[in-house]
């Protein structure tokens, strides 16, 4: 298996690529880590005729706090965020979905925003981008567009980005709540391997032990990374306990209209997404509950 | 086919190699066709198997998901660069052997790579954080019992100063 020829360019800037873009739109194509990309060349599942590489591009490289958001480059290794003190801290639920992205080899290249633009729907990042509301910066030869996250993924490797923009950064909302906690679970055929369904839910405990907020979201069960807020409002003004959560569960399994393939049914999909659901709120909530009350 | 060529500077194993090379030749590939360094395996060629795993500036990766291209100006570590300075093997490779970490061979550059990229990060590993570590490397002969100890063996022995 060997990629059909191209043309390759390491840009300088973001501005060139941007430029190369513009100049060569659906024959172009971006490489990041590659770590989804070189595979489907490989395969001649795509065939770029040119190659733009932006993994030296340093204002691509950055990670950092900016008005309760982590605010993170498009082209960060998967493996920087795992260790970076302020992703850590803050934006916990990013670091458990990484335990369940690829492994170490893959994600000492692959890149959060490469995985966002490849737009897997079983894929981790994006789940968590969707359920924490991020706002995605796309840039292009006449400047920067927002998009929202939740209003960027269509369907299995179809989103919203144009063949001339370049995903820059990536702001992921930090919750400022004292007591917040997450969990991220999934079920594959082996770890590392693409989720047949993932969960994941990030909840904010109030003074008095009740739901303050609450995001909850499915992957691999739809076509896209499955925000659900319905559920975050369901919970939202409540206590949490193991019947709320149990309905809730019940009602994702109600929300989503997932596909049968090879590796699993639709009813076991249906299946897999309630028990996950249970599990991560339930594992949020006890992670919540072992914080301080400021 | 006249392919258009690139030029390409690389260290690999300490040594600075100077090439032109087509855009779409893979790391794995001009390791071992280019350099004639055959001790970097080609597996599924798609990112799934390990068995083409090096080190690129201190952290192991697949080699067949990147275009030699990339590298220019990079530092490149594979199988033949891990033995001892004299060529022997070095004490994780002694382990494999005396652990019977290994029987056709295949996978087995992968693994000493990825265990080695372990070992010098974290020098006593658990046995989960071994089984994570080579997580992304598959054996389908000895099993992964064998290549588990093989590396735990070794752990122990450099720990008591082997090299």
């Amino acid at each position: 298996m060997k990629a059909a020829p191209f043309e390759y360019t390491r840009v300088a800037s973001l501005a060139e690529a941007c430029a190369l873009l513009a100049e060569h739109g659906g024959d172009a194509k971006l490489i990041a880590g590659g770590q989804s990309l070189v595979p489907m060349m490989a395969m001649r599942l795509a065939r770029p005729a040119w190659l733009v590489d932006i993994n030296r591009l340093d204002e691509l490289k950055h990670v950092e706090l900016r008005d309760d958001a982590l605010v993170v480059g498009a082209t960060v290794r998967q493996c920087v965020i795992e260790r970076n003190a302020d992703a850590v801290r803050s934006l916990p639920l990013m670091n458990k979905a990484l335990k369940w992205v690829g492994h170490v080899q893959t994600r000492n290249r692959g890149t959060v925003g490469g995985s966002i633009v490849h737009a897997d729907p079983s894929a981790e990042i994006p789940l968590v981008a969707c359920v924490l509301d991020a706002t995605l910066v796309l840039q292009d030869a006449s400047g920067p567009t927002e998009v929202a996250a939740r209003e960027f993924f269509f369907a299995p490797m179809v989103t919203a980005i144009a063949p001339e923009q370049c995903l820059a950064e990536i702001r992921f909302p930090v919750w400022k709540a004292a007591r917040v906690g997450c969990s991220f679970e999934e079920v594959s055929i082996r770890h590392g391997d693409f989720a047949i369904v993932s969960a994941c839910a990030q909840v904010a405990l109030d003074a008095d032990g009740k739901c303050g907020r609450a995001a909850l979201g499915i992957g691999g069960a739809s076509p896209f990374p499955h925000a659900l807020p319905e559920i975050g409002a369901m919970l939202e003004g409540r206590a949490l306990d193991d019947m709320l959560i149990e309905d809730a569960a019940v009602a994702v399994a109600d929300l989503i209209d997932p596909d049968g393939d090879l590796h699993a049914t639709a009813e076991y999909r249906r299946f897999l997404a309630r028990m996950l659901a249970m599990r991560v709120l339930k594992a949020a909530v006890a992670d919540a509950v072992g914080k301080e009350v400021q | 086919m006249n392919e258009k060529l690139y030029p390409l500077s690389v260290t690999v194993n300490g040594k600075v190699h100077m090439a032109e090379v087509p855009a779409r030749l893979t790391l794995v590939d001009f390791l071992r066709d280019t350099l004639r360094l055959t001790g970097t395996h080609v597996g599924c060629e798609h990112g799934i198997c390990g068995a083409c795993s090096v080190i690129l500036d201190g952290a192991p990766v697949r080699s067949c998901l990147m275009f030699a291209v990339q590298l220019d100006g990079c530092t490149v570590t594979t199988i033949e660069g891990l033995t001892r300075p004299d060529g022997t093997p070095s004490a994780l490779q002694d382990a494999f052997c005396e652990a019977h970490g290994l029987q056709c061979g295949y996978c087995t550059p992968g693994m000493i790579v990825a265990s080695h990229a372990l070992l010098e990060s974290n020098p006593a590993p658990t046995e989960a954080e071994i089984r994570d570590a080579i997580g992304g490397n598959l054996c389908r002969c000895t099993g992964y019992q064998q290549i588990v100890h093989a590396v735990q063996l070794a752990a122990e022995n450099i720990a008591n100063g082997a090299k």
